[in-house]
């Protein structure tokens, strides 16, 4: 195994109502370090099931998943300590709605990591510095716009410092004048070079930010390659038609 | 009319004055108020962590790995179970009994008595509150929780159950009144409690109406007063909302 690969994923396979629905059917690919992964295909191909196997919020029925050559996917593997590791960011943001900004970054960071509230707080704030909402600390979701909650989101992932982060549609749910601020940030944490796996209907971001481009279709990759590859040169039937739908 | 207040107040002065018997009113109504209080108390955490153990069973079981983890679950969801069907499938009275004359036998302590029973009994009811709480949650909370790399139980402790408790709070407002009124049987472990207190000026005095209307009247002012709360509490829950 070449030593800058960080999940491996093999053979995924998940059956949904005792094997009724066959959301992925043997799944594989190598995440590299630093890479940007995008996750593109139809709607109920199986991108939401396949990036939530990868920290088993959804146990996959079979198939294997590697993270830093440790299989979490075994039974006796503590999932929660490589959840951690694992920022997602889900397209209804999910930020908790009893606590401020401030205490939804901090949670984790104080009662998983065990750091002290300060240097927790330092962090947060740093990080909400770089995404424009430090003058929102105090603030709670209810109060704050799409496009600031789901900023929140990111950096809230960020606090855990991971290795990976994950995003499911992360600006399917914004009003189209806040989709542009989401996706700077996440270009931003692109260009830091945070290894990224990135479900989404933007293809714009796709092209302009995506080291490598996996095409999904009825729970299997069809075609996967660099943006020009997929965008430019599509050689699948169903790549091509589905292209044809969205651009 | 002047003649018929005039023995009302000579009822009144006779029923509670004399011999200081409004004592037993004041010193029941103590009482009443005690043990509804820590019942409720107790009812909440007993609830809670009934709560926690049947939705988590619920929640996990299809996806639980054989073992030790999974045969606890499943034992303790049996025993949650088979609280809940025993607690709602018997009367209150006679929990009381068997819980002063077979369980509690060693303790003279009738408060503590009364208050366990009621207690036990009300977190059975409050299972059901809460479990409606959690389950009212957008389970997106859940999955943001774990996600971050909490556990089940540290998810629950601090994302789901504040959330649900809010929710539940108007609920949990009138578990306490209904609580306030039942507790009225406590007189049959000897408890004196407001009713009980009442029924003895009236075996006292050898009359009946001053006393029984007297009690009756404190418990619908106290009824009244919590229901206006609770709905201050429900208003203003909302208001709070986005
Ligand atoms: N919890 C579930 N229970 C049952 N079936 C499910 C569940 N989650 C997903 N599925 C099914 O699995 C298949 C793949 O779903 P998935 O959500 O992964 O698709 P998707 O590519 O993310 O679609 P979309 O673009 O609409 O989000 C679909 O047929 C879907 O109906
Ligand atoms: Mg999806």
């Amino acid at each position: 195994m070449s030593a800058d690969i960080i999940i491996s994923v093999r053979d995924l396979q998940k059956h949904f109502n005792a094997g009724a629905v066959h959301a992925l059917n043997g799944v594989s690919v190598d995440i590299e370090k630093s890479e940007v992964l995008v996750v593109i295909g139809p709607s109920g191909s199986g991108k939401s099931t396949f990036l939530r196997c990868l920290n088993l919020l959804e146990r996959p029925t079979g198939g294997s998943v590697v993270f830093e050559g440790v299989d979490i996917t075994a039974p006796r593997t503590n999932i929660n300590l490589y959840r951690r590791r694992m920022g997602m960011v889900f397209q209804h943001f999910n930020l908790f709605p009893h606590m401020t900004v401030l205490r939804n970054l901090t949670l984790g960071p104080t009662e998983l990591l065990k750091k002290p509230q300060a240097e927790a707080e330092g962090k947060a704030m740093q990080l909400l510095e770089r995404v424009g909402l430090a003058d929102r600390a105090g603030a709670y979701p209810s109060q704050l716009s799409g496009g600031q909650k789901q900023r929140i989101a990111i950096v809230r992932a960020l606090c855990m410092e991971p290795d990976v982060m994950l995003f499911d549609e992360p600006t399917s749910a914004l009003d189209p004048e806040m989709v542009g601020e989401v996706l700077d940030v996440m270009k931003e944490l692109a260009k830091m070079g945070m290894t990224m796996v990135v479900v989404t209907h933007e293809m714009g971001f796709a092209r302009e930010v995506a080291d490598r481009v996996l095409f999904m279709d009825e729970g299997v990759i069809v075609e996967q390659g660099t943006p020009e590859e997929i965008f430019d040169r599509p050689r699948s039937e169903r790549l091509q038609s589905f292209l044809a739908k969205v651009l | 009319m002047a003649e018929s207040f005039a023995s009302l107040k000579e009822s009144f002065v006779f029923n509670f004055i004399e011999g200081a018997r409004w004592k037993y009113i004041t010193n029941g109504l103590l009482v009443t108020l005690k043990v509804t209080f820590f019942a409720l108390l107790l009812g909440i955490v007993i609830g809670v962590v009934v709560a926690m153990i049947r939705s988590s069973y619920d929640k996990t079981k299809d996806e639980m790995q054989p073992g030790p983890g999974k045969w606890a679950m499943t034992v303790l969801n049996a025993v949650a179970r088979l609280y809940l069907t025993v607690i709602r499938g018997t009367p209150v009275v006679v929990q009381l009994l068997i819980g002063y004359f077979v369980i509690f036998v060693s303790s003279t302590n009738t408060v503590f008595v009364a208050s366990m029973v009621f207690g036990i009994n009300s977190g059975a009811y409050i299972t059901e509150i809460i479990r409606g709480g959690i389950m009212s949650i957008d389970p997106g909370q859940f999955e943001a929780g774990r996600s971050i790399g909490f556990n089940y139980i540290q998810t629950m402790r601090f994302i789901i159950i504040p959330q649900a408790f809010k929710n539940v709070l108007p609920s949990l407002a009138n578990e306490f009144i209904a609580l306030l009124k039942e507790t009225a049987v406590c007189g049959y472990i000897g408890l004196m409690d407001l009713t009980k207190g009442g029924d003895v000026i009236r075996g006292r005095t050898f009359s009946a109406f001053m006393p029984l209307i007297a009690v009756a009247l404190i418990y619908l002012i106290l009824v009244i007063f919590f229901s206006w709360l609770v709905g201050k509490l429900e208003r203003r829950l909302r208001s709070s909302e986005r």
